[in-house]
């Protein structure tokens, strides 16, 4: 029982991370039918912004209070992780808004590739993994026999207080409903005065601060990163935003918790152990694109981003 | 309705390209950092032209810590050797490639050399899993192959090393001891030395980790200690939390790891923070301060091949060149070994051309006298037996202590 509650917990910590970069997945399909491949790496992008905020901006006097400290590199995370995603939005995906599908998914592929080696050659000695500052509370949550780390506690209570202003943000304000128009009808969105490339930026620059959020709080929770965390947690991602309905946002960050639940729960309980705890994901993900391709909450909730 | 259908479409393509990423993302960049070694002497008659030592280690990613010592090493013992004169009417140079510890890469690499024809032999690889895909291609040109690193026994002895051994490939060579020394070494301190009983493994599920995750097992159990659980990390993960929750339930008072520090350090730390106080063990894949710099704790271990190379007379030389060539990077485990490999492949090949020129016929020759190649080295006496691993068997266990690694054992 200890080890099915301690699974459970730890699912929810995978979740809540995946769950923060899936939703800029399914934002930004949901308003241009982009499938952003380069949005893991804007995640990991945002890891690396909080870390080079710690190591070269901090005060050293500041950085052993988290209160101060994280919020700034939270601050510094946001900010690196949104600049790169404006700037790849306008030079990469822009020039190509009206090409065929493939080819912004070819580019997107393409920028994650570019982020991924930049970081590498760029950043000091990310050639290898680099240990992450643990900035919050250094402790262990303790519900009965199961324990958390603080930091992933966090990581859970953020990840849903997020989604859950993002839902609302996207369902009442002004820009929500510019954004829920672009997303049905673009063409006539520009009749009613709505102007779509403002609109889309502010999509990228909304999923980009999660990414980074994010990025920043995994960070701190593995303590150990590298320019690969994007990719894998990203496709794990885009599993999560497919599983739950692209174009989605309770969708996906449902589905992303499924996919954390089904990593450590698979690893413990079917057969084949941790090793094959990656199978029963994509395992999930094939059944529900053969038996309903719109993904779980595809059909009956029309709110698109 | 249309636009849906286009959406789904473009969704299902989506998880095709996922795939196909997922593929892609195993091959990475392939960077060339190449030749430029030798910075021969004006005095040495190289007349004939330039003769080339390989490496293929991992030059970036998270082991190049390990394969930046392998790399310096081999172009020390190359730039000694234009120094000194080595090899009469040839001056050497280095050509390093980069494997990324990925088997792929590593058989690009092994194509690329075995192209040029003035690659007399390579150093390399570090990863035993490398290794299998190189090994074949450096053999069908008959190119000489030492690994400073590889310590997995089938690379020598074939898949029933330990009953009904047979050399594998001619080519093949290594100057470090293997894990059917290693693992039963690693086995006897945790149950002999340090009085555990109940022993967790966890392997990243690579032929290195495996391979000496069984040697462990095994010799873990003839001493009467239990192996409570055996579990398997994925080589790019960093949360362990289900893992650690599954080993917690074992009570585990000592756990294995085969793999490497990049896994192992992460590993160390989340289990000391899901309140598990038990050391964290390895092979010579952990042995790297970065395990340290990574999480590794006090009162973890670690195995590695030879005797420390800082305490060792034969080795004092060699440290004390490398530090004066100022490399931006440590020698690391392999760095001895390394230099070691590349002197082997060195003077084989001087007592091979013994002032006559090279071709690809003389590569036969070359491989004979490797195997009878008998010298001092950085590491103690370099000689090959007759499946070609190193007859020098000496393994060390090392513990941290205050966040550094220290002998504590050395056996053979």
């Amino acid at each position: 029982m200890t080890t099915l509650l301690q699974q459970i917990a730890n699912g929810l910590v995978l979740g809540a991370t995946i769950g923060l970069i899936a939703l800029g997945y399914t934002m930004v399909y949901g308003i241009i039918q982009l499938i952003n491949f380069a949005h893991g790496e804007v995640f990991m992008v945002g890891t690396f912004g909080g870390l080079a905020t710690f190591r070269w901006i901090l005060p050293s006097g500041i950085k052993s209070q988290w209160y101060l400290a994280l919020p700034l590199m939270l601050l510094g995370g946001v900010i690196v992780a949104v600049v790169i995603a404006v700037i790849m939005e306008r030079f990469a995906y822009r020039p190509l808004r009206n090409a065929p599908r493939l080819a912004p998914l070819i580019t997107a592929i393409g920028v994650s590739f570019f982020l991924q080696e930049a970081i590498r050659v760029w950043f000091p000695n990310a050639d290898s993994a680099q240990p992450f500052p643990l900035v919050f509370i250094d402790a262990q949550v303790r519900i009965g026999d199961i324990s958390v780390s603080a930091s992933g506690v966090l990581l859970i209570a953020v990840s849903i207080v997020l989604s859950v202003l993002l839902t609302q943000y996207v369902s009442r304000s002004r820009m929500g409903r510019a954004m829920r128009a672009i997303s049905q009808d673009p063409d006539t969105a520009r009749l009613m005065g709505v102007n779509p490339d403002r609109v889309i930026v502010l999509t990228f620059i909304l999923g980009a601060a999660l990414a980074g959020v994010g990025g920043v709080l995994y960070g701190s929770y593995i303590t150990n990163v590298d320019n690969s965390i994007g990719f894998q947690n990203g496709i794990f991602a885009f599993t999560a935003a497919v599983l739950g309905g692209i174009g989605n946002l309770r969708g996906a960050v449902i589905g992303a918790f499924i996919i954390g639940l089904i990593k450590t729960l698979g690893g413990q309980y079917l057969p084949g152990g941790s090793s094959y705890d990656y199978v029963w994901i994509f395992l999930v993900l094939i059944l529900v694109l053969v038996f309903r391709p719109q993904g779980l909450f595809g059909e009956a909730e029309r709110v698109r981003a | 309705m249309k636009g849906r259908d286009v959406r789904n479409q473009t969704a299902k393509a989506a998880v095709l390209v996922a795939a196909g990423a997922l593929v892609l993302a195993a091959c990475g960049t392939n960077k060339t950092e190449s030749g430029g070694g030798g910075g021969g002497q004006a005095s040495c008659d190289q007349s004939k032209g330039t003769l080339v030592v390989g490496v293929i280690s991992p030059l970036t990613g998270e082991l190049s810590a390990l394969g930046k010592g392998i790399e310096n090493s081999t172009r020390l013992a190359v730039d000694q050797a234009n120094e000194k004169c080595a090899v009469k009417g040839y001056k050497l140079a280095v050509d390093a490639q980069d494997d990324q510890k990925n088997p792929t890469l590593g058989a690009q690499a092994a194509t690329k050399l075995s192209t040029d024809p003035n690659v007399v032999g390579v150093v390399g690889t570090l990863n035993s899993s490398v290794a299998q895909s190189v090994q074949p291609i450096l053999a069908q040109k008959k190119i000489l192959q030492i690994s400073p690193a590889n310590t997995n026994d089938t690379l020598t002895k074939g898949k029933d090393f330990a009953t009904a051994p047979k050399r594998q490939f001619d080519t093949y060579f290594r100057t470090c001891t293997v894990d059917s020394l290693q693992g039963p070494t690693a086995a006897d301190y945790l149950t002999k030395k340090a009085g555990k009983k109940a022993i967790a493994i966890v392997t990243d599920g690579l032929t290195y980790g495996e391979g000496l995750a069984d040697e462990v097992t095994k010799q873990a159990q003839k001493n009467g200690a239990k192996v409570v659980t055996r579990e398997k990390v994925g080589e790019k993960d960093t949360d362990f939390s289900g893992v650690i929750a599954k080993i917690k339930p074992t009570n585990p008072d000592a756990l294995f790891f085969g793999g490497q520090y990049p896994q192992a350090g992460p590993l160390s730390k989340q289990l000391k923070n899901a309140g598990i106080n038990i050391p964290v063990m390895g092979g010579d894949g952990i042995f790297d301060d970065k395990f340290i710099e990574l999480g590794g704790k006090d009162g973890d271990l670690a195995t590695s091949v030879g005797a420390p190379t800082e305490s060792l007379d034969s080795a004092k030389a060699f440290v004390e060149a490398y530090k004066a060539k100022n490399y931006k990077e440590g020698f690391s485990a392999y760095g001895a070994f390394s230099y070691d490999a590349a002197n082997a492949i060195i003077g084989s090949l001087a007592t091979t051309l013994n002032g006559g020129d090279w071709s690809d016929s003389k590569r036969a020759d070359l491989l004979t006298n490797v195997g009878k190649y008998k010298s001092g080295g950085a590491t103690g006496e370099i000689a090959f037996d007759q499946y070609g691993d190193s007859t020098n068997k000496v393994l060390t266990v090392y513990q941290v202590s205050s966040g550094k690694w220290s002998a504590v054992e050395t056996t053979g």
